[in-house]
């Protein structure tokens, strides 16, 4: 797109009024106070609509049994360019991966969705959330269960054929 | 004639205290809420809902907020002067305050003991004493901001008193066109000249009207004209480092002036608490009972004072003054602020020379009224009208487009020898 630049035409020597122009102004105000539609979200009573590709905190899907569907490949700590995610991964007697430790930084993350992205088995998703308020810091610190216990739809990702998620 | 009894001593006491006590929370209340007022039309002007959390549509926010105030910490610069700079919120609170007690608000209330003009002290220096009053506000807002030892503070101040000296001078002589057709100081015989004339004094003198309105805006530091404070120059000017409660003496007092403002408009101008198209409410004292106005013969006509007309003129001097109130707070939502050159350029060299013009043309015209004898009524007043309505165009003529407020335009064209400014490079006159 090119660059546009708005010229501000200056008023030239007696042309402008000032009376005028002070009455139009008076008028568009008092025409804005009493119009009753107003731009504000009453946000606790109504909430935003947020965009289906919306990156808030985290959530780890899990299988039915309810163990968690990570396979411990390591993609999202490699991929993770602001290093939040800490991940430890075991195997039990059947050579099935699993995760001993998951760790997200939230405070870390810059919710960029690349670990959503690079997760071949659909596990770790970024979430339509964003109501994290804590007490403490270290809150902030997501183990496993908490991942796991998050239920807040997740996001989509993007899809080249449906560029604005539509 | 409505015989009247005086008040005794001791009643005049007791209800005089009883009327300032009341006066002074009404006030204030009318100050907190004039806080909530001020940013709820804000919002509403910018399409927003402003405070509405705290209570029923945000009613309980100036609750909340003088509470935030008492019990947050006060701040005190290290290098300010200590005991001035506690002194100046003092200073600017105490005539914002007291300015309203001389306003006429109601009718005169009947009461079992006598009856009670609606005025907390009915001085007979009248507008001499709010003059006198409010132009001692400049020295706290002076005072705390060379107390304050911060260089924005001090320009605030600096500003503040140039700005509050130069508007003094057009405020007080734009009254002088009310005094000239009162004759008299007090503001119950203001109100009562203006019932008698048959008009409010907004018609007759529509260019002080003018003069006036824009005087109070610039006494009581509201844009467009908050030089002192100028939030993008000065961060806030005079009370930058005031917190807390000192602060919040500083915002109650520049809402008082507002109110004191206000009230003062709808008394001078705009018939105080008279109620539009009907004598039944026009009383005043004279001699030794209350009356209506004088017959032909020039025998006065009687008036009896109710609790009914009190409240009712009561009602129509709050809607007076509310109506200012949201004036105040809309112009303040609408119009920029001046550049401080114009602010003096329209002080000294536009309000000046004209409310003395005007003055002279007032009196001038008095004079041939009273030369032809024409009597103190509809017709004075229309006469009257119709010299000030051709003067207000005229003037309105002459302000209007940059003839005397010049943008920055203007003074470069002007620098440059006459016409046209020079175009400016990338500008769409260069291309022409």
């Amino acid at each position: 797109m090119a660059i546009s630049v708005k010229v501000m035409r200056r008023p030239e020597p007696g042309r402008t009024s000032y009376m005028r122009a002070t009455l139009k102004g008076m008028s568009l105000t008092f025409k804005h106070m009493v119009r009753p539609t107003k731009v504000t979200l009453e946000y606790p009573e109504e909430q935003p609509d947020l965009h289906a590709r919306w990156r808030g905190t985290h959530r780890m899907e899990v299988h039915a049994d309810g163990r968690p569907k990570c396979v411990a490949c390591g993609l999202c700590p490699t991929v993770c360019p602001a290093n939040c995610i800490r991940l430890v991964g075991g195997e039990d007697d059947q050579g099935n991966r699993y995760p001993i430790v998951y760790e997200i930084d939230e405070f870390r993350c810059i919710f960029c969705g690349m670990c959503q992205e690079v997760c071949p088995v659909e596990a770790i998703h970024v979430g339509r959330h964003f109501e994290n308020a804590e007490y403490t810091r270290d809150r902030f610190v997501y183990d496993l269960d908490r991942l796991m216990e998050q239920d807040h739809p997740v996001t989509l990702l993007w899809d080249p054929s449906d560029p604005r998620s539509e | 004639m409505g015989e009247m009894q005086e008040l005794s001593t001791f009643w005049f006491v007791t209800i005089g205290a009883v009327k300032v006590v009341a006066v002074f929370t009404v006030v204030m209340g009318v100050v907190a809420y004039m806080t909530l007022a001020e940013r709820r039309v804000s919002a509403f002007i910018q399409d927003r809902l402003g405070p509405n959390r705290v209570g029923p549509f945000g009613l309980l926010q100036p609750i909340a907020d003088g509470l935030k105030n008492v019990i947050k910490e006060e701040t005190m610069p290290g290098t300010a002067a200590k005991f001035h700079f506690v002194l100046g919120p003092a200073l600017a609170i105490m005539p914002a305050v007291v300015t309203i007690a001389v306003i006429p608000f109601a009718a005169p209330l009947p009461t079992p003991v006598g009856t009670v003009d609606m005025v907390v002290a009915d001085v007979p220096i009248g507008i001499l004493y709010i003059l006198a009053l409010s132009s001692l506000a400049v020295y706290g807002i002076v005072l705390s901001g060379w107390a304050s030892n911060n260089k924005y503070a001090f320009l605030g101040g600096l500003r503040a008193s140039a700005q509050m000296i130069s508007y003094e001078v057009a405020l007080g002589l734009s009254v002088i066109a009310v005094l000239l057709l009162v004759g008299n100081v007090t503001l119950t015989e203001t109100v009562w000249k203006q019932q008698q004339l048959g008009m409010w004094f907004v018609f007759p003198l529509s260019l002080a009207f003018i003069f006036f309105l824009i005087s109070a805006l610039a006494e009581t530091n509201r844009l467009p004209f908050d030089m002192p404070e100028a939030e993008s120059e000065l961060i806030t000017g005079y009370h930058t480092e005031y917190s807390a409660m000192k602060f919040s003496m500083f915002f109650i007092a520049e809402y008082a002036h507002v109110v004191t403002a206000s009230a003062l408009l709808a008394t001078l101008f705009f018939g105080g608490w008279d109620i539009p198209f009907w004598t039944g409410d026009d009383m005043f004292r004279h001699e030794s009972g209350w009356i209506r106005g004088f017959d032909e013969a020039g025998v006065p006509i009687p008036a009896t004072p109710s609790v009914l007309i009190t409240l009712l003129t009561l009602g129509a001097f709050c809607a007076k003054t509310g109506f200012f109130l949201l004036l105040y707070i809309w112009i303040r939502w609408t119009l920029p602020r001046f550049r401080y050159d114009q602010v003096m350029h329209l002080g000294w060299k536009v309000l000046l020379p004209g409310a003395l013009g005007y003055i002279m043309l007032v009196a001038g015209t008095m004079l041939v009224l009273d030369q032809l004898e024409v009597p103190f009524g509809m017709l004075y007043g229309g006469a009257l009208t119709a010299v000030s309505g051709i003067t207000t165009l005229a003037f309105l003529f002459f302000v209007d487009r940059d003839r005397v407020i010049a943008g920055a335009h203007r003074r470069r064209g002007a620098a440059r020898g006459r016409g046209p400014p020079a175009p400016r490079a990338g500008g769409p006159a260069a291309s022409s």
